[in-house]
């Protein structure tokens, strides 16, 4: 792309000749009045989505026929830049013979493949995706609107790119699945933040309620967490850290040895846990009557060293100092 | 369909006697002029001429220096990165003050010396979309301060600051001052002669002359670390073989910008009233900023309920090559600040067309154009979501 991207000034040249087309002429731009519903025997919608001081803005009018929900006649007015009225005519194309639910199922993304020339390049250059996502949101409106019920309670899950239309689960699952480390990364994997690059951190082209940064970091918070439990929790003594290695030691001395040294009035104490050479050297001090004892360097000792390679490990290696 | 060419804050057309000026130093005068030969040394009268022109044209004594560079982008990263070097990072200053209306060359360059560790402190315009000598005095501080740097008019709104008055506080306080002065030239006088800058700025292509071509002023006297090092061109302030032809074609369109200054205070200022009286009588539109406060070329005008980048299609789908303000596919959506401070509506902030003329714009063109904005309004206004067209 380098050679490419060094001229500027190449937004429109990247328009396919289908947006150009909608924008110079488009097809279903308009209203449909009280009257024209009336005469579909149909209930007219009209929804306004974005505002101007946004750079976006656009109105839908939609003639439902009442008894099976189907839009009959669909038209649009924008405020908005030539991809933003290029997609809301496609909008609403797309709209007209569907049923609301079934409408409610047409993304940006199908709009925008519906305005390719061919399969494989894009209608719109990625900068311009966003003006897209205007046509699918104001049919949530608009579906609302019909319905009488709140849009919130149409939204499937949470968008974070509202451009590729990538959910939050989406995200973090690929994120935990991939092992990703960077939010290049997640771009890579999921195109989401390639385009109008809104959602990749706070301070872009418009403030989002999800941001790739974050969502990348609590994800690896929480990944890292639960690594730790899992560790802790583990059998597996090798795979623990070395704070972990001392409770499960302090356990089994507790459960397994302990008692016994205690019934002959002795005890022992950790005085350090070093791991070497593909050993965990535990460092004790006997206390009580094990001081001093002279099994304590030979019975005693291979006593606590095989309850421990039987509980724990076999690597461990018990040292008297 | 005949195209009519409305965006000269971004590029003009070369002047056809600038171009056969430069002709003769592609193909047969085509000498470096650093060599010693006849092949460099033939080149030398004309680059003299050249010079002279460019010194004629600001006003610049024979004791300062102007450098040859490839555009006013490069003088004010040369001036900006230099000062920040000399007095900042080698010198016991910290701050750089400028404005937060700016060409993107210097507000990018100051976000760079930012994350170097230099202050810059960005200046608000006022009501009437200017920098004035009230708001500079509250933020220079003589210790401090190393630079200023303040356009001398706006490449959006054509609003010419007080450069004057700007200069002459900087200057009482012991301060440099820098001035873009890319849109100036060739629109109204600009003499530093008379205008106490330190450094100066502009680019060829602005006046009729090639792109990739520029100058950099520079007061007698003061130092300036190089941008391009490398050998003893430009006596050793930038290095790199001077583009021969197109010096030669820059110092032609000085001559020639600054001998039709009075032609662009008369006529190219009576067609741009004429075409800024049509656009306003076009209703619910605005042109921002006092005619009297603007260059003679440039209207920024704003029509309600027609974001920008739209405008801007129909109007080249017919013929009319303008440009917008309007951020749809910019990184950011930040509100513009000249709108911010003159208490322009955030309604019509993405609703900004510039139209600017030069001396090629013709009377006929100004007619046609003025009908396609009338034509391109109404059609654009009548899909509009937002304009209410039962006023």
């Amino acid at each position: 792309m380098a050679k490419n991207d060094l001229i500027g000034g190449s937004l429109w040249e990247q328009y396919s000749a289908k947006v150009s087309e909608r924008i110079n002429n488009p097809m279903h731009r308009g209203e449909i009045s009280e009257a024209e519903a009336k005469a579909l025997g149909a209930r007219l919608v009209v929804a306004d989505w974005g505002a101007e001081a946004c750079g976006d803005a656009v109105r839908l009018y939609w003639a439902v026929d009442p008894k099976t929900d189907r839009i009959l006649a669909a038209k649009f007015k924008s405020f908005g830049c030539g991809s933003a009225i290029a997609s809301s005519d496609m909008m609403a194309e797309l709209s007209m013979g569907k049923t609301v639910d079934q409408a409610l199922k047409i993304t940006n993304i199908e709009v925008e493949r519906s305005l390719r020339d061919n399969a494989e390049t894009p209608a719109i250059p990625p900068q311009k995706m966003h003006c897209s996502v205007m046509a699918y949101d104001v049919i949530k409106k608009a579906a609302s609107i019909y319905k009488g019920v709140d849009m919130s309670s149409l939204a499937e899950e949470d968008i974070v790119c509202e451009c590729a239309r990538v959910g939050l689960r989406t995200i973090k699952d690929v994120i935990r699945i991939n092992d990703l480390k960077t939010v290049e990364e997640i771009t890579q994997y999921t195109k989401a933040g390639a385009f109008c690059k809104s959602c990749l951190r706070p301070g872009g082209h418009e403030k989002r309620k999800y941001y790739l940064v974050d969502i990348l970091r609590d994800t690896r918070i929480a990944m890292e967490q639960e690594k730790l439990f899992a560790q802790a929790d583990a059998d597996d003594f090798a795979a623990k850290n070395l704070i972990q290695k001392h409770r499960a030691i302090e356990k089994a001395l507790g459960e397994k040895i302990r008692p016994a040294l205690a019934a002959d009035g002795g005890s022992l104490e950790v005085v350090d846990i070093r791991e070497a050479e593909g050993k965990v050297n535990i460092y004790i001090r006997y206390l009580g009557a094990c001081k001093g004892c002279v099994s304590s360097t030979k019975g005693t000792l291979q006593f606590i060293e095989n309850m421990l390679h039987q509980e724990l490990a076999e690597n461990i290696r018990v040292i008297p100092v | 369909m005949n195209k009519i060419y409305l965006d000269n804050n971004a590029t003009t057309i070369v002047d056809p006697r600038v171009k056969e000026a430069m002709e003769p130093f592609f193909c047969q005068q085509y000498g470096n002029p650093n060599s010693l030969h006849s092949f460099g040394t033939e080149t030398h009268p004309a680059m003299r001429l050249a010079m002279d022109r460019l010194y004629a044209g600001i006003g610049a004594g024979d004791e300062d220096d102007i450098i040859i560079n490839s555009c006013a982008c490069e003088g004010n990263n040369h001036v900006l990165k230099g000062v920040y070097f000399d007095l900042i990072r080698n010198g016991p200053k910290s701050e750089i003050v400028t404005t937060q209306v700016e060409h993107p060359c210097v507000l990018n360059c100051c976000a760079f010396l930012e994350s170097l560790g230099a202050k810059v402190k960005y200046m608000p315009v006022n009501a009437d979309g200017i920098v004035d000598g009230d708001t500079l005095r509250q933020y220079i501080h003589p210790d401090r301060t190393a630079l200023v740097s303040i356009m001398w008019a706006n490449n959006e709104t054509g609003l010419v600051f007080p450069v004057q008055e700007l200069a002459k506080i900087c200057r009482e306080n012991g301060v440099l001052f820098h001035t873009d002065a890319v849109q100036a030239i060739g629109k109204i006088a600009v003499d530093v002669g008379r205008v106490p800058v330190d450094f100066l700025t502009f680019s060829a292509h602005k006046f009729h002359g090639p792109k990739g071509i520029g100058g950099l002023f520079i007061r007698k006297g003061l130092k300036l670390t190089p941008l391009l090092h490398g050998g003893e061109q430009m006596g050793g302030k930038r290095a790199g073989t001077v583009n021969v032809p197109y010096l030669i074609g820059m110092g032609l369109a000085m001559e020639m910008a600054v001998g039709n200054l009075a032609y662009e205070d008369s006529s190219v200022r009576r067609l741009r009233d004429r075409l800024e009286d049509t656009i306003l009588a076009i209703p619910d539109t605005m042109v921002v900023g006092k005619r009297e406060l603007r260059t003679p070329n440039t209207i920024l005008a704003s029509f309600r309920g027609i974001e920008g980048e739209a405008m801007i299609w129909d109007l080249n789908a017919n013929g009319v090559a303008a440009s917008t303000g309007s951020a749809c596919a910019s990184e950011s959506l930040e509100p513009n600040p000249t709108f911010v401070a003159m208490g322009i509506s955030d309604d019509l902030a993405h609703t900004s067309i510039r139209f600017s003329l030069s001396r090629f714009s013709t009377a006929e063109e100004i007619d046609q154009a003025a009908e396609v904005i009338r034509q391109s309004a109404q059609r654009l206004r009548a899909i509009s979501s937002t304009y209410k067209n039962d006023k």
